[in-house]
């Protein structure tokens, strides 16, 4: 792990974007920042930003971690980065349009039929809709992680329901009000306006019979929700209302939310909560937090859902490994962004491959998130390479397997003092009308020494990302 | 053949309800061998309901009730001309590939039984034969008794118990021709029984299976028959839960009573 | 305004409020045991403060005789009681947390510390000798409350349903606390007008905070038709159901006002208000305070319905 690339490099001769950030350490002595982590940690209490994560005991409302080092990209590395993003997304709609719609990329064999047809991410309730824009995943994060100077790979695709974006805000707040001697030496690309340019894409995908000045709303599952605080920050800068199922009902095929004023009409919904919750009569018919009817409103074309329903087909990282041939296929260009190089257990000379080289490999279930339910060979015993060689074996089709990556890191400030974190990359892309990318997005670090394992719910923290202008 | 179809759908609720929702699928479309002449789709006040069509290019319809109300009702009505194709259905609306139809659900996930059920056959060379059989090992083996299962029962539970209704058969011999590498659906629709004059109850189920040279072929393993022109086809799914007439939901009210009437009826060609 | 947050509002303004008077009630009871008993057989102020907090099935289902132990245990700790202090602080909070982002920083603090604070307390804080400071604290508790609602709260219709719901509460709780006189019967020497009578009526005045108050505007002995008067029709006395309606008045005008609309339940305001405006204490004693009081709390439980229909809670 040691060869892994250092996004600041040596601190007495740093790569150029991090020079502000190098000489600032040299001077800062550790008790100072230790002192504004503990600020840090008191100014996020009190704004209420908390995760709860889904395992048992622990604090239900505990932070996840703020690294109060930033991370640092140059204009060049995201201009490039930006394009590819773009591209990936346009190709990711286009596929998930197709899905639901001419199915040419599953007729031309570019895609095995059953991985499509018989996903479990695959929504039949979405057969033949046409959406507004054809935009299926409208806010989209797509998991990056970097190995070199110019060396970035995508991890993996979120178009079902990304969350971290209030993070991405909060860290970039929490470092003008800790470092604004820090901040004015660099010239850094703004990311405030998030909340304006979601609210516009929003917008934008408003189904035909709405107004000039479509009603957009919030679907929160409820304040018991582990990303809670996100929807009712995410609704307050848009300045719209965070519902929950109750406030919505249906009726001849319009969706309508109960104000005091009376019944009004809702063009646009932002959900937060998931496909089999969000209408009892058309999925789980135990949910209590869904909408009766709202499918059957969807279908009339009566109201836009953000995301649509069956976006996180695109999800799946065995679909995953055709992304690239997606971007060709629906786009006609050659992809900018990388795939992690990809085996797949469901064909039988990878999956031999897979079996032969698990102590170097990571597996992954194909339906997994959240770093749930994946082997991480190198750091795994023998026995837990056997026991999960037999869940290969036993249900390939559900697994994908790829190379342990050096993933790079950056400076972070931990016990004992300043160290180098392995770090991922999640930026957030809005497709409605036009593509908007707001400079950035959410870094992600393991802090524990060594580990590659980035994810919130498995004590990951966050660290403010720059995009340093021109 | 000229079918006359009412059906009719009561809910009496015990205290009052003060939200009710309910999809339906009530509603033929046409195909070869079945066209449809007129249809209405209305509440108990006469109110034409809202439609829509879902994935499976099913015509649905949307009941909803924001006031307090302790009963309302669904009445569909309406006419169907039919003529027997011995059970193949071409010209129907079909968004979905066949291939779609080899997917598991949990009502139609086959065990051991199922599967030993599904091979009894092997030797059969011709498929329309073995599937044929196959229909009528399901009919042999689950035997015909109302109230035996619910909408709840998956195939291999029904087969398990040798008791069913319509629903079961279909989801058994669905799961065992999945089994085989045959896409199958579920079908709901109505049954006109020749055997009686005058109306008589006819909701019904059954199985559409995927045979290569011939499309979409329909097999009732209740009746071991082939839909005739006595059948009208409403709506398909994967199973029960896709194609279900009615699915509801509601807040308040303690307990339900629901009156279903169906009524199936050969309407006389004029002369 | 989403009508849920609204009735999130309502509810947890009711909900402290409530908390408050069953606590205001349980004073009065304590006051009442503490003064000298003739020997009576008849219910006694612990019944009548199960009566007047609304709880008698709930309460004998479970206990058999209204003692001070198990009436404070089942009006101040019992979770399984849903109008216990404790259940009321924590529906309280429930309905805060559902619309945290509604309420004042201070508010939120408010509802939320209490709550936290009472998960501390053991059975030992509720037993007669020393649950005297745990109604002091919920008193406190509530008043904070109310003065950060005041103080903090933008005077849109978030304040507007807030008030709405302490008040329709307010009210109901005055006319049981009033109505508690009526069930508790005096020993059987003692008359009418008597000392036990007397420190009865008082004993209902402190629970309120008004004995001052009263003091000041008879500048008289303590006289059951003036305590009446007081604390239904004196709309200077800011616990008296005048008051309350007044208010309750006043915010549905506010609000519909802003909103450009009115229903039954501003109709049924103004007529509540009315009838007390020109209402005359004798008129209420001729034809009965216990009645008018029932007949009160019915109308007043329907004005809240009301307001939950109008506003489509």
């Amino acid at each position: 792990m040691t060869s892994a690339f250092d996004e600041m490099g040596e601190q007495a001769s740093p790569r150029p974007a991090y020079t502000g950030v190098a000489a600032w350490l040299a001077e800062t002595p550790a008790a100072a920042l230790s002192a504004k982590l503990d600020e840090a940690e008191l100014i996020f209490r009190r704004t209420g930003i908390t995760f709860a994560v889904y395992t048992e005991g622990g604090d239900p409302e505990r932070l996840i971690p703020f690294d109060i080092i930033p991370r640092v990209l140059d204009a060049r590395e995201w201009s490039v980065l930006e394009r590819g993003l773009a591209q990936r997304v346009r190709a990711l709609n286009a596929f998930i349009a197709d899905v639901y719609g001419p199915q040419e990329f599953v007729r031309s064999g570019k895609i095995p039929a059953p991985l499509v047809l018989h996903n479990p991410g695959f929504a039949a309730e979405m057969v033949g809709l046409r959406v507004p824009a054809g935009v299926y995943t409208h806010i989209a994060g797509i998991d990056m992680v970097r190995v070199g100077p110019d060396e970035f790979y995508v991890l993996e695709d979120n178009c079902r329901t990304p969350s971290g974006v209030s993070y991405m805000l909060e860290n970039r707040e929490a470092t003008m009000r800790l470092f604004p001697d820090l901040i004015r030496r660099h010239r850094i690309r703004p990311v405030s306006h998030y909340p304006e340019e979601l609210l516009g894409t929003l917008r934008s995908v408003a189904p035909p019979a709405a107004s000039d000045n479509p009603t957009v709303v919030l679907l929160t599952p409820g304040s018991y929700n582990s990303a809670y605080y996100e929807h009712s920050f995410l609704a307050d800068e848009m300045g719209v209302e965070l519902v929950e199922g109750v406030d919505l009902m249906v009726e001849d095929l319009v969706v309508y939310m109960r104000t005091t004023r009376g019944r009004q009409r809702v063009d646009v919904i932002y959900r937060r909560i998931d496909d089999a919750f969000l209408d009892p009569l058309a999925f789980r018919p135990d949910s209590a937090l869904g909408v009766p009817g709202l499918m059957a409103a969807y279908r009339a074309g009566n109201v836009t859902l953000a995301n649509a329903v069956g976006a996180g087909i695109a999800d799946d990282k065995a679909v995953y490994t055709y992304v690239p041939e997606m971007v060709r296929f629906f786009l006609g260009e050659e992809p900018i962004l990388k795939n992690v190089p990809t085996y797949r257990c469901s064909e039988a000379d990878e999956r031999a491959h897979v079996l032969d080289r698990l102590h170097e490999l990571v597996v992954k279930d194909v339906h997994g998130s959240g770093g749930y339910g994946m082997l991480v060979g190198p750091h795994a015993t023998k026995a837990e390479r056997a026991a999960f060689a037999e869940k290969i074996k036993a249900t390939p089709d559900r697994y994908i397997a790829q190379p342990t990556l050096s993933l790079s890191t950056c400076p972070t400030f931990v016990d004992n003092g300043i160290a180098p974190r392995h770090v991922d990359l999640r930026p957030f892309v809005l497709s409605g009308r036009d593509i908007k990318i707001v400079p950035g997005g959410l870094t992600r670090v393991a802090l524990r020494e060594g580990s590659l394992v980035v994810n919130s719910s498995q004590g990951g923290g966050t660290k403010d990302t720059w995009v340093l202008d021109g | 053949m000229r079918i006359r179809i009412r059906h009719e759908t009561r809910y009496r609720y015990d205290g009052p309800v003060d939200y009710a929702a309910q999809v339906v699928r009530l509603t033929p479309r046409d195909h070869e061998g079945q066209r449809v002449l007129s249809w209405r789709v209305a509440d108990g006040s006469g109110r034409m309901l809202s439609g829509f069509e879902d994935g499976y290019g099913n015509r649905s319809h949307l009941v909803t009730l924001a006031r307090r109300h302790e009963e309302s009702s669904i009445v569909v009505t309406g006419e169907v001309e039919t003529a027997d194709t011995s059970g193949v259905v071409a010209g129907a609306i079909d968004p979905l590939p066949s291939l779609y139809f080899l997917r598991r659900t949990e009502a139609t996930t086959p065990d051991a039984a199922i599967e030993a059920l599904a091979r009894a056959q092997e030797g059969v060379a011709d498929p329309v034969e073995r599937l044929h059989r196959l229909m009528l090992d399901v009919r042999a083996r689950v035997a015909y008794e109302i109230g035996s299962t619910s909408v709840a029962t998956s195939a291999a539970e029904a087969l398990a118990r040798g008791r069913g209704v319509c629903q079961d058969h279909a989801h058994v011999l669905i799961a065992s021709s999945r089994l085989l590498g045959f896409p199958a659906r579920y079908v709901s629709g109505y049954l006109w029984d020749g055997s009686l004059t005058g109306p008589a109850e006819a909701s019904h189920a059954w199985a559409e299976v995927r045979i290569p040279g011939l499309g979409w072929v329909g097999l009732d393993a209740a009746n071991g028959v082939s839909p005739t022109a006595s059948y009208v086809r409403i709506a398909t799914g994967l199973d029960y839960a896709d194609a279900a007439p009615v699915r509801g939901i509601r807040r308040g009210g303690a307990g339900e009573t629901l009156a279903v009437s169906v009524e199936v009826q050969q309407v006389q060609a004029q002369q | 305004m989403l009508s849920r947050t609204a009735e999130n509002l309502f509810w947890l303004a009711r909900y402290v409020e409530r908390a408050e008077n069953v606590a205001r009630l349980l004073d009065v009871a304590m006051r009442m045991s503490s003064l000298p008993h003739g020997p009576t057989d008849g219910p006694d102020e612990w019944h009548s403060a199960i009566v007047a907090a609304g709880c008698e099935r709930s309460f004998y289902a479970k206990h058999e005789r209204a003692s001070a132990e198990s009436v404070i245990d089942h009006l101040a700790r019992d979770p399984d009681n849903p109008s216990s202090i404790l259940s009321c602080l924590e529906t309280a909070r429930r309905n805060g947390r559902a619309v945290r982002t509604a309420l004042t920083a201070d508010m939120w603090e408010a509802v939320n510390a209490t709550w936290l604070e009472t998960r501390k307390l053991t059975r030992d804080d509720f037993v007669p000798g020393r649950v005297g400071r745990f109604l002091e604290r919920v008193k406190e508790r509530s008043l904070l409350f109310g003065g950060a609602a005041g103080a903090t709260m933008l005077r849109s219709d978030a304040y507007w349903f807030t008030r709405l719901g302490t008040f329709v509460e307010r009210a109901d709780n005055t006319a049981r606390i009033l109505d508690v006189k009526y069930h508790v019967l005096l020993p059987k020497a003692e008359p009418v007008g008597g000392s036990i009578d007397y420190y009865q009526w008082t004993a209902i005045l402190r629970s309120v905070s008004a004995l001052r108050s009263y003091h000041w505007v008879y500048r008289d002995r303590i006289k059951p038709w003036l305590v009446a008067e007081l604390l239904i029709l004196r709309p200077e006395m800011p616990r008296s159901l005048m008051s309350c309606l007044g208010e309750i008045a006043r915010q549905l005008e506010v609000l519909g006002q802003a909103y450009g609309s009115r229903g039954e339940c501003h109709r049924l305001a103004g007529q509540l208000e009315a009838r007390l405006r020109f209402g005359k204490v004798e008129a209420i004693f001729q034809a009965g305070l216990h009645e008018f009081l029932t007949e009160f709390i019915d109308s007043n439980t329907v004005l809240g319905d009301e307001i939950g229909r109008h506003y489509l809670f």
